[in-house]
C-alpha cells in the first residue's frame, strides 16, 4: 500500500504551469499577431483607465455652434476635434476613449462570471457523470436552443436596463461556451493515470475534482475567457445599441452608434468610428485569445 | 430512419420542458409578476382583480403547471398591447424571419464554399491570406454595425438599394448579405481548415492516382467529406443566425419576430416575450434536427437507427 502511495504521489504532481507563462511571454516577441494583439489590448486598457487624463474634452459637454464638425482630414475640420464633433458639438474622440469603460467593464465582469458558472457547472456534468451529466447536458441544450439576444431581451423585459443588470444578462447567457468545452476536457482528463491514481489513494471526489482535474483545465479556461471577453464586448455593444445595455448619459460605444444612425444621411463619421473603436477592441482580444491559446493551449483549436 | 426521428423528436421533449421552466423563471425573476401584465398606471384594486385572474396569487408550482399546460398548448396569454393572442402575433412574424435567416443562409454558403474552398487549395497565397484577414476583421465587426456600413455605402452613397423596409427582392439583400457574412466568416474559416485536413487524407491520393480529374478529386470526394465536419460545427451557428437576425431586422426595419420582440421588451409586453422565446427556440431545434438529417445526404455511410 505504501508503495501504491509514493508512485500515486508521484504521479499527481501537477505540470508547471508557470513555466508555461514564462516561456509563453518569450515567445510574445516572436508572435506578431500576438503582440498587436498586446499593444491594442493594452491600449484600450489605458484608454478605460485614463479616459479624463487623455480626452481633449469633457465628453458630455453641449456645444451647439461645434455640431456636425467632420473628421481632421476633411474640409471644416481641424486637430482640436480629430475625429469630428457629434449632433450636439460633443467630441467624438473623447466619447469614443470613455466609451472604453463600459466595455472593458462589462467585458472582463461578465466574462469572469460566466466563467465561474460555466466551468462549474461543467466540471460537475464532466466529473459526476451519470444521471448528473445527463440532466446538465440538456440544460446545456436548452440554452443553446435560445440564441443570446432573445434570452437576454426576455430578461430585460422584466428587469430594468442598467450597469448591473446587464452584467447578470450576460453572464447568464455567456456561461454555455464554457461548460461545454470544461465538460469535454474533464472526461479527458479524469482518466489520466493521476486521477486514477488520486481515487487509488482515497482523495475525494471534490478534492480531486479542485486540485487535480481544475489546475489541468486551466489553460483552456484562461483562453476560453479571453475569446469570451471579446463576444462579450460586441453583446454589450448590441444590447446598447437596441437602448437597453447602461443608459445615457454614461458614454458606450453602442449607444453612440445608435445615435450616429439617425444622421447617417449627412454625418457619416457619427456611425463609422464607434464601430471601428469595436472593430479594434474586439479583434485586439482575439489576436491576444488565439496567441494564448497557441502558447498555453496548442492542442485546442476553435 | 423513422425510429431515429421519433427519438430525436422524444429527445426534445426533456428540453422543451425546461424551456418553460426557463421562460416561467425568467418573468418571476422580480417575484410577482403582476405588474408586467397591468397597465402602468392601474389602480390597486386592479392589479388585485389581475393578479387573482393571473393566478399569482396561487402557490408557485401551481402557477408553473398552469403556464406549462398553456405554452404547450401554443397558449401565452394575451398580449398587453395589441389586445390579442400573442402567439398568433409571433406566428404572424415568423415567415418575414425564416425568409431572412433563409436569404442570409444562402449568401454565407455562396460567399464560403468557394472562398473557404480555393483557400484551402492554394494554401498560402495571396487569396487565402486575403480570405483569412478578411474573415478574421468580419469576426470581429459587430454584425449590426457592418448592416449600417452597408446602408451608408450602397444607400446613402450610392443609392443602389433600399434603406429599409420591405417590398420586392431588393428590400432583403442587405439585411440578408449583412446577417450572411457574419456567419460566412466563421463558415469560411471551417471549410478551408476541414478542407485543409481532408485532402491529406490517404484517399485522396489514391483518387488521384486512379487517374480521376481534379475536379471529380476535389468535389465528389475532399469536399463532400470534409462537409460533414462543417455541418456539425455550422449546426451550432443557428442559434446565432435567428439572434443576429432580431438586431439585423432593428437595423434594417425588418418586420419580423425580432422587431416585434424588440417592441414587446419596450413596452413591457410580457406575454409576446415569452411567446417569442418559446418559438425561437423551437425553430432552432427543428433547424438543428433538420441539419442532423441533412448527413444521410452528405455521407451515406451514415444510417440512422
Amino acid at each position: 500500500m505504501t508503495q501504491i502511495t509514493t508512485i500515486a504521489q508521484k504521479t499527481i504532481a501537477p505540470p508547471r504551469r508557470f513555466a508555461r507563462l514564462s516561456r509563453a511571454m518569450r515567445n510574445l516577441r516572436r508572435s506578431p499577431v500576438g503582440l498587436i494583439g498586446f499593444v491594442i489590448v493594452g491600449f484600450v486598457l489605458m484608454a478605460a483607465l485614463f479616459a479624463p487624463l487623455l480626452a481633449p474634452h469633457e465628453p458630455t459637454r453641449l456645444q451647439l455652434g461645434q455640431r456636425f464638425l467632420p473628421p481632421f482630414w476633411l474640409e471644416g475640420g481641424s486637430w482640436t476635434y480629430p475625429l469630428g464633433t457629434d449632433q450636439l458639438g460633443r467630441d467624438m474622440w473623447s466619447r469614443i476613449l470613455y466609451g472604453a469603460r463600459i466595455s472593458v467593464i462589462v467585458g472582463v465582469t461578465a466574462s469572469i462570471f460566466s466563467g465561474i458558472i460555466g466551468v462549474g457547472i461543467g466540471l460537475l456534468a464532466g466529473f459526476y457523470g451519470g444521471w448528473v451529466d445527463s440532466f446538465l447536458s440538456r440544460v446545456i441544450d436548452t440554452f443553446l436552443a435560445i440564441p443570446f439576444i432573445v434570452l437576454a431581451l426576455a430578461v430585460i423585459t422584466v428587469l430594468e436596463p442598467g450597469l448591473l443588470n446587464l452584467i447578470i444578462v450576460l453572464s447568464v447567457t455567456g456561461w454555455v461556451t464554457y461548460a461545454r468545452v470544461v465538460r469535454g476536457e474533464v472526461f479527458a482528463v479524469k482518466e489520466r493515470d493521476y486521477v486514477l491514481a488520486a481515487r487509488v489513494i482515497g482523495v475525494s471526489n471534490t478534492m480531486i475534482a479542485l486540485r487535480h482535474v481544475l489546475p489541468n483545465i486551466f489553460a483552456s479556461v484562461i483562453v476560453l475567457t479571453t475569446l469570451n471577453v471579446a463576444t462579450t464586448i460586441i453583446a454589450e455593444s448590441s444590447l446598447s445599441f437596441l437602448g437597453l445595455g447602461v443608459q445615457p448619459p454614461t458614454i458606450t460605444w453602442g449607444s453612440m452608434l445608435s445615435e450616429g444612425r439617425e444622421h447617417i444621411a449627412t454625418s457619416w463619421w457619427l456611425a463609422t468610428f464607434p464601430g471601428v473603436a469595436i472593430t479594434i477592441a474586439v479583434l485586439g482580444i482575439i489576436f491576444l485569445g488565439d496567441w494564448l491559446r497557441d502558447v498555453l493551449d496548442p492542442k485546442m483549436k476553435d | 430512419m423513422a425510429t431515429y426521428l421519433i427519438r430525436r423528436v422524444l429527445q426534445m421533449i426533456p428540453v422543451l420542458i425546461l424551456l418553460t421552466l426557463i421562460i416561467f423563471g425568467v418573468t418571476r425573476l422580480r417575484g410577482d409578476p403582476t405588474l408586467q401584465f397591468v397597465e402602468p398606471n392601474a389602480s390597486q384594486e386592479e392589479i388585485e382583480v389581475a393578479r387573482r385572474a393571473f393566478g399569482f396569487d396561487r402557490p408557485l408550482h401551481e402557477q408553473y403547471l398552469s403556464f406549462l399546460g398553456g405554452a404547450l398548448r401554443g397558449d401565452f396569454g394575451d398580449s398587453l398591447r395589441y389586445r390579442t393572442d400573442a402567439m398568433s402575433l409571433v406566428l404572424e412574424r415568423v415567415p418575414a424571419t425564416l425568409n431572412l435567416t433563409l436569404a442570409a443562409l444562402l449568401v454565407s454558403w455562396i460567399i464560403a464554399l468557394p472562398t473557404g474552398l480555393i483557400s484551402a487549395l492554394k494554401q498560402n497565397s495571396a487569396i487565402d491570406l486575403a480570405a483569412t484577414s478578411i474573415s478574421v476583421v468580419g469576426r470581429a465587426m459587430p454584425n449590426y454595425w457592418m448592416g449600417i456600413m452597408f446602408i451608408l455605402i450602397f444607400s446613402v452613397q450610392l443609392g443602389w438599394l433600399p434603406v429599409s423596409g420591405t417590398g420586392d427582392w431588393r428590400h432583403l439583400v442587405l439585411p440578408a448579405t449583412t446577417l450572411g457574412l457574419g456567419v460566412a466568416t466563421t463558415l469560411t474559416r471551417l471549410i478551408r481548415s476541414s478542407m485543409l485536413e481532408v485532402i491529406r487524407q490517404e484517399y485522396i491520393t489514391t483518387a488521384r492516382s486512379k487517374g480521376l480529374s481534379e475536379w471529380a478529386v476535389i468535389v465528389r470526394h475532399a469536399l463532400r467529406n470534409s462537409l460533414i465536419s462543417v455541418v456539425t460545427i455550422f449546426g451550432l451557428q443557428i442559434g446565432w443566425l435567428l439572434g443576429g437576425a432580431v438586431i439585423v431586422e432593428q437595423v434594417f426595419a425588418w418586420p419580423g419576430m425580432g422587431r416585434l420582440m424588440l417592441q414587446a421588451v419596450y413596452t413591457r409586453d410580457l406575454a409576446v416575450m415569452q411567446a417569442g422565446v418559446f418559438v425561437s427556440a423551437v425553430i432552432i431545434m427543428v433547424l438543428n434536427l433538420l441539419v442532423d438529417l441533412s448527413y444521410t445526404i452528405l455521407d451515406p455511410r451514415i444510417r440512422y437507427r
